[in-house]
């Protein structure tokens, strides 16, 4: 018995996932609606019946897209499948996801993809605990349309009492986090009630098939009319060109528009909308378009920064708050490094909070862990060692979601829920507003590193009192000048009497203001295209402190941190060399000479003019 | 023709993660419909250029209007074409009356593990569609393989909105799928729309068949079909119930889910 499917050309495709606990029927569900709309190719529903007889079981419509020999055998989905079929001027993207509670990390990997859901559950067996999970999941990872399909009604011989039930405990559950179902179906995969076909069994049931279901869900709404977010990829110059890439998260970018780059704060206007035959050429771009831009100003801008108008910025911390699913195979643990991902920024972080792990089964909440384990859900805190743009995820989808890797693989995924304030943040709007209203000349920072043979950074001397720090300064700052370099030693003790004078005995006991003025000079030097060799004495031992409110006011030129010692405590965050005990004085030289380089500070020879393609 | 852009967006998204993620990184070419529309998709993303080499692992058994197709578009798109060949078993006789799965395994799956091994990529691209077999269908768009080059399809890493596996140990290597949402007749479209060339196995030149899927010679078989131009072999697809390689002998039985888990393509 098949529903008349009349090809059509489609207009758009719409991916959906099928969720649910294990064995309540989701690829028997499948199989059903392919073979009842005739979108199985030929052969296909023979060839599988035939390996059935071979083996000698009973055919199921499961088995058309459980794939795998073991899959078949074990009589459960493993591992997500995509099948595709047309519908109604719409082709769909379907995707299988497995039940088991082992395959988790597999279920999530489909609903992630997906624009709606259908969530099975089983008449007989009821609400179970991949119902709740997987119900609480999807609304954790965004998907806003599902709809509920009770299965197998035959086994309970079509009762409207047995569905009643169901549904009114499962609404229950939704409603405690708000999600609510488009509609709750009730169906019998196996026998085809409801699911092309109106079933005759159940009168009592007067709302749509599950095949009506998939027309009543929206393609989502494109999010071209939100704020522009364009996280930005790479940085290409393949030829004359020098192309920064994204994909659009958010928003309308057009030529002319002009756009500030988060957390640099750099700016330019965009001055083409690149493209690979495409003709005549794009004057604007809008959300979920993979884009190619070229900007009227030479500034270096790298991946992880993100693109927006300066209405409209995206938040810019080091710390969040966030709600997340861990799927690594050893348990979260507080402390731990792990790199964030939030869309292309990639950096590294530690949890420093976990405040409730939540039962996905009632919700309730545990407090008190030290760690999350594989498949629980927990509410916590997250510190990056940098700063990272990003938005609240009731705000902007894409920006406010994030994974964590640990090692060598994806183990965590979640969504932002607070930004959490750090003690930079001050500082940081500082520069935020001194730079949007920086008056510039005619002459870029590229223009300077083409004539000086370099690029502006500063070089962080930390540590405590006679570890010879001002020594290796004075020796660095000879050595690049001799080289050719343009440097220049900045000893806070300098700042003291002049540009501080005014600051009264017990402001200058204070480090805050202190560092706050240290860092506008280094920031100041720093733009006229000078590598700063600093040291940090006049602080003493608030050198920690100091150090970060420098980096913030001269972010996002290259901060070289050297931290020596001779007491072996714990350097400041970010140090890149430390120095401990007697130092080799020329070896030490060397070594920042060569960080200097590997950060692209020092192009190659000097004379030549630097080539780099690299971002400060 | 939002619907095709919409793939594009995602596929070039894919590739650009790639290119920046993977040092050495290189794309599979068969000259088929689908790894040509990877390659156009590649001068996309890259805006004309193709900046990492193309591999094409010969198995000395392709139709040969292929390879003059191949050395054509190498030239035109100044491509930089690598060709891999398994000559030990080439030498020792081997061909598809051997066996299939053991002719495939030899000169395809273990051609471009030698050439895998000897080149040290560590990520490599393939044109596979989710729709065209059941493994397939099951693939993650960055797909894990281990020292051997075997798929682990038990244990596939999460893939989250657009983050996908990019870091790995060392010794191994990862598939990259960038097609993997495209159909069929998407692919037919896209090479319609962008007017991609394309080897002209795939219409029919009067004799009333024409190549659907291509692969090596005594292995693919022409289907019946009248389909003289992409808007005619489009036309067909819309209305046909065959499955788009039911000319390829090494989908037989479980013949791909074994060639699959061994590293085949």
């Amino acid at each position: 018995m098949s529903v008349e499917n009349v090809p059509s050309k489609p207009s758009e495709n719409l991916n959906i996932v099928i969720v649910g606990h294990v064995d309540h029927g989701k690829s028997t569900l499948l199989g059903r609606l392919y073979a009842d709309t005739g979108s199985l190719p030929d052969g296909k529903l023979e060839k599988v019946q035939a390996i059935c007889r071979q083996q000698g079981k009973e055919f199921e419509y499961a088995f058309l897209f459980d794939a795998f020999l073991e899959e078949q055998e074990q009589g459960i989905t493993i591992d997500t499948a995509r099948t595709f079929f047309i519908w109604r001027g719409r082709q769909y993207i379907i995707i299988d996801a497995p039940g088991h509670k082992e395959f988790l990390k597999n279920m999530i990997s489909g609903a992630a993809r997906a624009e709606a859901a259908l969530l099975l559950i089983d008449a007989l067996e009821g609400v179970k605990e991949q119902s709740k999970k997987h119900g609480y999941l999807l609304s954790l990872l965004g998907v806003r349309q599902f709809a509920v399909v009770v299965n197998k009604m035959d086994l309970v011989g079509y009762r409207q009492d047995v569905f009643d039930g169901i549904e009114k405990e499962y609404r229950e559950f939704l409603g405690q986090f708000k999600a609510v179902p488009e509609r709750i179906i009730p169906v019998s995969a196996k026998m085809g009630d409801n699911i092309a076909n109106r079933s005759d069994k159940m009168p009592w049931y007067k709302g749509p098939t599950v095949l009506d279901t998939l027309s009543l869900f929206k393609k989502e709404p494109p999010r071209s009319e939100q704020p522009l977010r364009l996280p930005v990829q790479d940085v290409y110059k393949f030829d004359a060109r020098r192309i920064i890439t994204g994909r659009i998260t958010a928003g309308t970018l057009k030529v002319g528009d002009h756009v500030v780059f988060s957390p640099s704060n750099k700016r330019a206007n965009i001055s083409s909308i690149e493209a690979f035959n495409i003709d005549p050429p794009l004057t604007a771009s809008h959300a979920g378009q993979s884009v190619g831009i070229t900007l009227d100003e030479q500034i270096f801008v790298e991946r992880g920064e993100v693109a927006t108008h300066q209405e409209a910025l995206p938040l810019v911390s080091t710390a969040f708050r966030a709600n997340l699913f861990w799927l690594g195979k050893r348990p979260l643990e507080r402390g731990r490094k792990y790199q964030l991902r939030v869309a292309t920024k990639e950096v590294d972080c530690e949890v420093s909070a976990i405040h409730r792990i939540i039962d996905t089964m009632d919700l309730a909440q545990q407090q008190g862990s030290a760690t999350v384990n594989k498949n629980q859900v927990a509410e916590l805190t997250l510190r990056t060692k940098a700063p990272v743009a990003f938005d609240l995820s009731a705000s902007f989808e894409a920006t406010g979601r994030f994974v964590l890797v640990d090692e060598y693989d994806i183990a965590g995924g979640g969504i932002v829920t607070e930004l959490v304030h750090d003690d930079q943040e001050s500082l940081r709007e500082e520069a935020r507003r001194r730079d949007f209203a920086w008056v510039k000349g005619e002459v870029g920072v590229e223009d300077r590193a083409q004539q000086y043979g370099h690029r502006p950074a500063i070089v962080l001397f930390t540590g405590g009192r006679h570890t010879g720090k001002s020594f290796l300064a004075k020796k660095l700052e000879t050595r690049l000048v001799a080289d050719g370099r343009h440097a220049y030693l900045l000893d806070g003790e300098n700042l003291r009497r002049g540009l501080d004078a005014d600051l009264s005995e017990e402001e200058r006991g204070q480090t805050d203001e202190m560092a706050r003025r240290y860092g506008e000079v280094a920031r100041l030097l720093i733009d006229t295209g000078l590598i700063v060799v600093s040291t940090t004495n006049p602080f003493g031992l608030a050198y920690q402190e100091a150090a970060q409110a420098i980096r913030t006011l001269v972010h996002p030129a290259p901060v070289i941190a050297v931290h020596m010692t001779k007491t072996n405590e714990e350097p400041p965050p970010n140090t890149d060399i430390v120095l401990s005990g007697p130092t080799d004085f020329d070896a030490a030289t060397k070594q920042i000479m060569d960080e200097l380089k590997r950060r692209g500070v020092l192009a190659q020879a000097i004379g030549a003019k630097p080539t780099f393609q690299y971002s400060i | 023709m939002k619907h095709l852009r919409q793939l594009e967006d995602q596929s070039v998204y894919i590739l650009r993660e790639a290119y920046k993620h993977f040092d050495n990184l290189a794309m599979l070419w068969s000259m088929g419909k689908d790894s040509t529309v990877l390659l156009w998709l590649a001068r996309k993303a890259f805006f004309g250029h193709v900046p990492f080499p193309l591999l094409h692992v010969d198995t000395s058994y392709k139709i040969p209007a292929m390879i003059e197709y191949r050395d054509r578009l190498a030239r035109e798109w100044r491509l930089d074409l690598v060709v891999g060949q398994n000559k030990e078993a080439l030498a020792a006789g081997m061909n598809h009356t051997m066996g299939r799965v053991a002719c495939c395994t030899a000169l395809k799956t273990n051609g471009l593990k030698q050439l895998i091994e000897q080149k040290g990529y560590t990520g490599i691209i393939l044109g596979v569609r989710a729709d065209e077999e059941g493994t397939r269908a099951k693939e993650r768009y960055f797909s894990p393989r281990d020292k051997h080059g075997d798929w682990d399809f038990r244990d596939q890493p999460p893939e989250l909105w657009d983050q996908y596996k990019t870091t790995f140990p060392p010794g191994t290597h990862i598939r990259i799928h960038p097609l993997l949402d495209w159909t069929e007749i998407n692919i037919w479209e896209y090479i319609k729309y962008e007017n991609i060339p394309f080897i002209d196995l795939y219409l029919d030149k009067g004799d009333g068949t024409r190549y659907r899927s291509l692969g090596c010679a005594p292995c693919t078989t022409p289907i019946k079909s009248t389909a003289k131009s992409v808007d005619d072999i489009i036309d067909e697809l819309r209305h046909t119930t065959v499955a788009e390689r039911s000319g390829r002998a090494q989908d037989e039985g479980r013949g791909m889910e074994l060639l699959r888990k061994d590293g085949y393509m």
